[in-house]
């Protein structure tokens, strides 16, 4: 080995791939496959923000002015799957490729063929996704959940998006078994596992439900292909089958879903409040054990997303207790974030604004679950908008918030630019207020009893469906706003070059090394100096 | 980034197979969807291409690794990540099964009974489908695909238990051979566990024959039919993979690529073969002895 160190090593392997072709499509580099993976999902953002478009804007006023139900249908379907699959996760597996190597001093992810071909699927499946709105009968227009049988009576799209869905799957299992393995079998010499960053943690437990529960979901729509193509009766009464079967599967998936879109925003919280609040995290080891009990309590509780469906009366109430158990753990993180908070230095730099912004919103949305979670009362507002209002809480201020503010906090690490902080706080009051006139006004839509998935609504709902549309076109306007910020700060046009902290006293072994980080970190194997850690821990 | 010091883990410099595999696996699916979608039979040339790619990538992919890995490129540390890839998919297979056999689980004991008026499903009984006994098996209320008999558990069911538990134990004899050195032993006992492997496909699709023409079972037979022929099925498929994958072992064995200390490809396969091996034994048991 020619060289000794590689921290603090200024020109070290800085090899880059050259061309197109074998800088990207053949990358092996987990910097290279993170940036992929994160402009992908920022452009799926798009895609999906601007079927929400349509749909607000068809919402706008009651009666219909601009689209056919059965096309909004569609739309509703392809936004949410495009915005889980294709925005959410990708943007957190590109966060988990570019940090979880540099913050356990791994010089790569475990296993860099297989984690180009987890990234390089995704176009495929999305361009097979989305060839869909072109055929006869259109795209899938059941909701993200699939329900048969009504998904089964749409035109030619079920064939194309079952296999989609595998495809990501595949894409989606691979990633997972790729952090593992990086996690568990790439910490340099000294780097324990309760010395980790919480991003890592729950990166870990993430990976672990997204192995666990993908391919249940590759199970409930392979039924659904067979249900349709080839004479079976899983999801039919006639040939002593039941369609609750699919909800049962589905949610089976569905529910440890939402955690694998909420899990890795806790992390990136858990990283951003101790810097800016200047202190360590309070409770690591809290953080950690809540994470866990939250991925256990979400393989046991799927069917409190159907309790108006008909289920006996005992699975009602269990149900109904073992979710309200799921406020504990969060109650903890929530509780651990603002103690962190608490007597610290505080400064409110783009990214800390996200983060507050994310633990005030996020706990609202918590709350609307926890309302839901009283059975008898979801019988009330089930199917309403007060379901949307609760799951974009949790979804867009709760896991994209968390995204975006991972972005201004790492992009600095990433391009060697700092951003303009003052056009990212003028992105964040206008997001933040503009996602609140968005989403707020739902609740109270759906507790009026307006359903959710209808391209029509009684005029009463108007008002408030004007209030949410106004929103939603400001908070889309946003986000472009957003990337132009981001375009910005990689060509280094308005910024200035960023320090290798980056923040002061920011720990983590990510910001010892320069800025932007080099092509190659940590390939010497060196153990880790527990100053430069944020999580030193006692055990 | 030169040197194959294998004190340092091995990063590849770039990464041919993977788009090739997502070209093959583009379309396959598509090749799939539009021959499922169309009314006439005509071959899907598309989906039969999209097999070829991904062989051709399987081949160029995994004989890049097994070259790497002869001229010890690999270290430990590697070689634990191989091990910790091969675990954890092999995990996501459980679970696959798992979806299939909770479906099981959940029709016998819950939807078909209720169909059938227990609990609360009396009224879905008298006024949907009053008569309906809800007993299993069943091909459902509506006698969807006609009258069917069962698969006898203690024939063909009852012969392929033994072949596959024996081709467990064939393989383990053959792992401990290799582990002594014993080369000639280990290619011999490999090739009983192909032949085992083969044996118990050949006996599978039998009754799948003897299901489709003489007993009235098909895919199409309701509920019965269907759990049955997904989950022996998708099983059968693993079997089929595994079988492959234990004659390129094989192929690599006579070849010389294991050593007794380092033959992770064989371990993997063997691991592969045993979680094959339980399912079917869960199979005997809930599917057709139950």
């Amino acid at each position: 080995m020619s060289h000794t160190t590689t921290l603090d090593h200024e020109h070290d392997h800085d090899h880059k791939p050259k061309g197109f072709v074998n800088r990207w499509l053949m990358t092996t580099n987990h910097k290279d496959i993170g940036t992929l993976y994160l402009v992908f999902a920022l452009i799926m953002f798009i895609a999906g923000g601007a079927l929400a478009m349509i749909i607000r804007l068809e919402l706008f006023q009651p009666g219909l002015q601009f689209v056919e139900p059965d096309f909004f249908n569609q739309l509703t379907t392809m936004h949410a799957l495009i915005m889980v699959f294709g925005a959410v996760m990708p943007a957190f597996v590109g966060f988990a490729n570019w940090m979880i190597p540099m913050m356990i001093g791994a010089p790569d992810m475990a296993l860099p063929r297989m984690n180009n071909w987890s990234f390089w699927i995704l176009p495929f499946a999305f361009i097979m996704l989305g060839s869909t709105f072109f055929m006869d009968g259109g795209a899938p227009a059941a909701g993200w959940t699939l329900y048969p049988p009504l998904v089964l009576q749409g035109g030619k799209n079920l064939a194309f998006a079952v296999f989609a869905i595998h495809m990501m799957g595949i894409s989606s299992i691979m990633g997972a078994i790729n952090v593992i393995a990086t996690i568990m079998n790439m910490r340099a010499p000294n780097m324990g596992y309760l010395k980790m960053p919480l991003f890592v943690w729950t990166w870990l437990i993430t990976a672990f439900l997204l192995i666990a529960v993908m391919p249940v979901f590759a199970g409930a729509v392979t039924m659904l292909l067979t249900d349709h193509y080839f004479g079976t009766t899983f999801f039919n009464a006639a040939g002593g089958g039941d369609p609750v079967l699919f909800q049962h599967i589905f949610w089976f998936f569905g529910h440890p879903e939402v955690y694998i879109m909420i899990l890795p925003s806790f992390g990136i919280i858990s990283e951003i409040i101790p810097t800016f609040a200047r202190k360590p995290l309070f409770g690591y080891v809290s953080m950690v054990y809540a994470s866990a009990a939250i991925a256990f309590l979400s393989f046991i509780v799927w069917a409190h997303h159907m309790f108006s469906v008909g289920m006996p009366f005992g699975a009602e109430l269990y149900f109904m207790y073992a979710t309200m158990l799921i406020s504990i753990p969060t109650g903890v993180k929530v509780f651990n974030w603002v103690a962190t908070m608490w007597k610290g230095a505080m400064t409110f730099e783009t990214p800390m604004l996200f983060a507050i912004a994310f633990v005030i919103l996020f706990t609202i949305g918590g709350f609307s679950g926890l309302m839901m979670s009283i059975a008898p009362a979801d019988f009330q507002y089930h199917d309403t908008y007060f379901i949307v209002a609760h799951f974009h809480y949790v979804l867009v201020t709760g896991a994209v918030f968390a995204i975006i503010g991972g972005v201004y906090y790492w992009i600095p690490k990433w391009t060697g630019n700092m951003y303009s902080e003052r056009l990212g706080k003028i992105h964040f009051w206008w997001s933040t207020i503009s996602v609140n006139v968005l989403f707020f006004p739902q609740h109270f839509l759906g507790l009026a009893g307006m359903p959710r998935r209808i391209p029509d609504y009684s005029t009463q709902f108007t008002e408030f469906n004007m209030w949410s549309s106004i929103g939603g076109f400001a908070f889309g306007l946003a986000q472009v706003f957003f990337c132009i910020i981001v375009w910005r700060t990689v060509k280094g046009k308005g910024t200035t070059k960023a320090t290798d902290r980056v923040w002061d006293s920011a720990k983590g072994l990510e910001w010892f090394v320069p800025s932007p980080a080099p092509h190659h970190t940590f390939q010497d194997g060196a153990p880790v100096k527990d100053e430069q850690l944020a999580h030193v821990s006692s055990h | 980034m030169s040197n194959t010091n294998t004190e340092q883990y091995f990063v590849p410099h770039k990464a041919r197979w993977p788009i090739v595999g997502s070209i093959g696996m583009t379309l396959t699916a598509v090749g799939a969807a539009t021959f499922m979608n169309s009314s006439s039979s005509h071959t899907p040339v598309l989906m039969y291409l999209g097999f070829a790619v991904i062989i051709f990538m399987m081949f160029g992919w995994f004989g890049e690794v097994v070259k790497e890995s002869e001229s010890q490129m690999y270290n430990e540390q590697v070689d634990t990540s191989f091990r910790m890839g091969m675990v954890w998919f092999i995990f996501s297979e459980v679970m696959f099964f798992a979806c299939f056999f909770g479906a099981l689980w959940y029709v016998r004991n819950f939807a078909v009974p209720w169909l059938g008026g227990e609990g609360t499903g009396s009224w879905t009984n008298n006024e949907i489908w009053s008569g309906y006994e809800g007993v299993w098996p069943t091909n459902g209320p509506a006698n969807v695909g006609g009258e069917f008999e069962l698969i006898d558990p203690y024939h063909l069911p009852l012969i392929n238990t033994i072949l596959l538990m024996a081709s467990s134990i064939t393989l383990t004899i053959a792992h401990h051979a290799l582990i002594k050195g014993l080369r000639k032993k280990t290619i011999g006992w490999l090739i009983a566990t192909v032949i085992l492997g083969a044996t118990f496909l050949f006996y599978q699709a039998e009754e799948y024959i003897e299901a489709y023409q003489h007993l009235g079972l098909t895919l199409g037979s309701g509920i019965y039919g269907s759990t049955f022929f997904m989950l022996t099925g998708f099983h059968g498929m693993h079997v089929t993979l595994g079988a492959i994958m234990l004659t390129v072992i094989t192929i690599r064995m006579i070849k010389g690529h294991f050593k007794p200390d380092s033959h992770f490809g064989f371990e993997a396969v063997a691991w592969y073969w045993h979680f094959v091996d339980v399912v079917w034994i869960g199979l005997f048991i809930f599917v057709y002895i139950m």
